[in-house]
């Protein structure tokens, strides 16, 4: 029985590359007078269609611009489509760079619920979870302390300790965390380990295709905003590196 | 529409954190902190007493109260916008990684200045006491006139953000253009003084009827005649439809753009 949790059928994105960037208004009425704004159209994604069932790992993979994180900004609807449309059903949580909604005038503590109201927790949400979150980040001791004196490792720590306290529905990684010592990142697998078997949906994005080959079951390859191919993740890894 | 709303609701929580970001870090580190939204305007008004109190004296009879009627509005309008004006391009960060509704930013800017002008109204009701002017039942009209500015505001901030996405120059021309507005608009000089001929750029500013208003309340302990109502309600929703409107039309370019 497969319930489809993500559809995306035929999503195309159009930037309007500009060849030179306009910001100020005398500069524009100028150049409109003349014609001179001109654009080119560069197609960052072109009809690309996926359907990703519920409780999947799905790996994508592609060399660098292909395409993925845009892909992934049009899934998590930051982007809209220029055509084509996507249909979700559940939570997003991104775990695009942690923590970049943190304030760093903040403490922890403060950046905890402001972090928590941007990924769409309530308060009472999070005061419930607060407890686990500083627990799994292990930063009892700095909890009131402003982020601007935190490591960029505790920061990210902090960051994926909320990021995945309340478990979404779909769970979106771009590239492998690279989050604190070998450690921490230990538990930031077994927690997304955990997530697997309690049947979340992850899509996750990578260079490397012996990860994608060992977490996912199904695959997708994308090149020049095409999508290449969709199946079985160990034959489009396999298919892709023959490309490369 | 229900769409909308809904999605709203969702992050209403946010928007609550956000304003309570912005008041906290505003004042972090001082000692005195959130009193400086006391205390400010009350010290722009000696320095205005001041100055200027010699010069109308015969037109104003409570110039304290005057001034400081006018400036807590106008300072709150000029504030608001100013940092809603940037709030869609400081935050190019977070809308570029996670989905928010970007209304969000310019809303809550307006809205911690607005806690803001709460606390300064503390002040207004200190010189009222202190020149033993006469309280009126009127008072409670406050969030009246208050609530038509913040709708005004709104939408004038909205409209800004998006512009200044597409133009950066907006920063630095907004403070001059804000700067003139301020002079036309009768905060430290009664309307009498204005020559009829140029009464028409008075009539053509929206802050002058948001501001005769709250003096109605305020100094003359009246109630605000219906048309003045009426002009009030009409500016303050004309500006959030256009700002909601330029808001929605462009939302989705700003992306490109930040």
């Amino acid at each position: 029985m497969k319930e489809e949790i993500i559809k995306v059928n035929g999503v195309s994105i159009c930037f309007n590359l500009s060849r030179e960037r306009i910001f100020s208004i005398k500069e524009y009425f100028v150049k409109r007078v003349k014609k001179q704004i001109g654009f080119e159209k560069f197609w960052a994604l072109n009809n690309i269609a996926l359907t990703i069932n519920k409780g999947e790992v799905f790996g994508i993979v592609g060399l660098n611009g292909a395409g993925k994180s845009t892909l992934l900004k049009v899934i998590s609807g930051i982007l809209k489509p220029t055509r084509g449309t996507v249909v979700i059903r559940g939570t997003i949580a991104p775990l695009i760079e942690l923590g970049a909604g943190f304030d760093m005038d903040l403490t922890a503590y403060e950046n905890i619920f402001l972090n928590g109201a941007i990924l769409g927790h309530d308060k009472k949400t999070m005061t419930g979870k607060l407890k686990e979150i500083i627990s799994f980040s292990e930063l009892q001791d700095f909890i009131d302390v402003p982020l601007k004196n935190y490591s960029s490792g505790m920061i990210a720590r902090l960051g994926f300790s909320i990021a995945t306290c309340v478990e979404p529905d779909i769970l979106i990684v771009d590239e492998i965390l690279a989050v604190g010592d070998y450690k921490f990142q230990e538990k930031c697998h077994e927690r997304m380990k955990n997530m697997m078997n309690n049947g979340v949906t992850i899509i996750f994005v990578s260079h490397s295709t012996e990860q994608v080959k060992q977490l996912c079951t199904r695959a997708a390859w994308i090149e020049k905003g095409h999508l290449k191919m969709v199946g079985d993740a160990d034959i489009v890894c396999n298919e892709f590196h023959k490309n490369e | 529409m229900k769409l909308y709303l809904q999605n709203f609701l969702k992050y209403k929580h946010l928007l609550r954190e956000l304003v309570l970001r912005d008041i906290k870090v505003k004042y972090r580190r001082s000692i005195l902190g959130i009193f400086w939204s006391l205390l400010n305007p009350l010290m722009m008004m000696i320095v205005m007493t001041i100055v200027f109190s010699n010069l109308f004296k015969i037109q104003i009879e409570n110039f304290m109260v005057y001034f400081l009627t006018g400036q807590i509005l106008f300072s709150f309008f000029s504030e608001a916008t100013t940092i809603a004006m940037g709030s869609i391009v400081t935050n190019a960060n977070l809308i570029k990684k996670v989905y928010i509704p970007k209304y969000i930013f310019p809303i809550s800017k307006v809205l911690s200045s607005f806690v803001n002008l709460l606390f300064s109204l503390i002040a207004v009701f200190m010189i009222m006491l202190i020149t033993k002017a006469s309280f009126s039942a009127t008072i409670f009209l406050i969030p009246v006139a208050f609530l038509y500015l913040l709708i005004f505001t709104v939408g004038v901030g909205l409209m800004l953000s998006v512009l200044t996405v597409f133009f950066r120059d907006m920063n630095h021309i907004y403070g001059i253009v804000i700067l003139a507005w301020m002079y036309l608009t009768p905060i430290i000089y009664p309307i009498e003084i204005i020559p009829i001929k140029y009464l028409l750029f008075i009539k053509l500013n929206p802050m002058y009827y948001f501001i005769a208003f709250f003096r109605e309340i305020i100094l003359h302990g009246n109630i605000p005649s219906m048309e003045l109502n009426l002009i009030c309600i009409l500016i303050s929703l004309i500006s959030l439809v256009l700002g909601l409107y330029a808001f929605y039309k462009n939302q989705n370019k700003f992306m490109l753009y930040i």
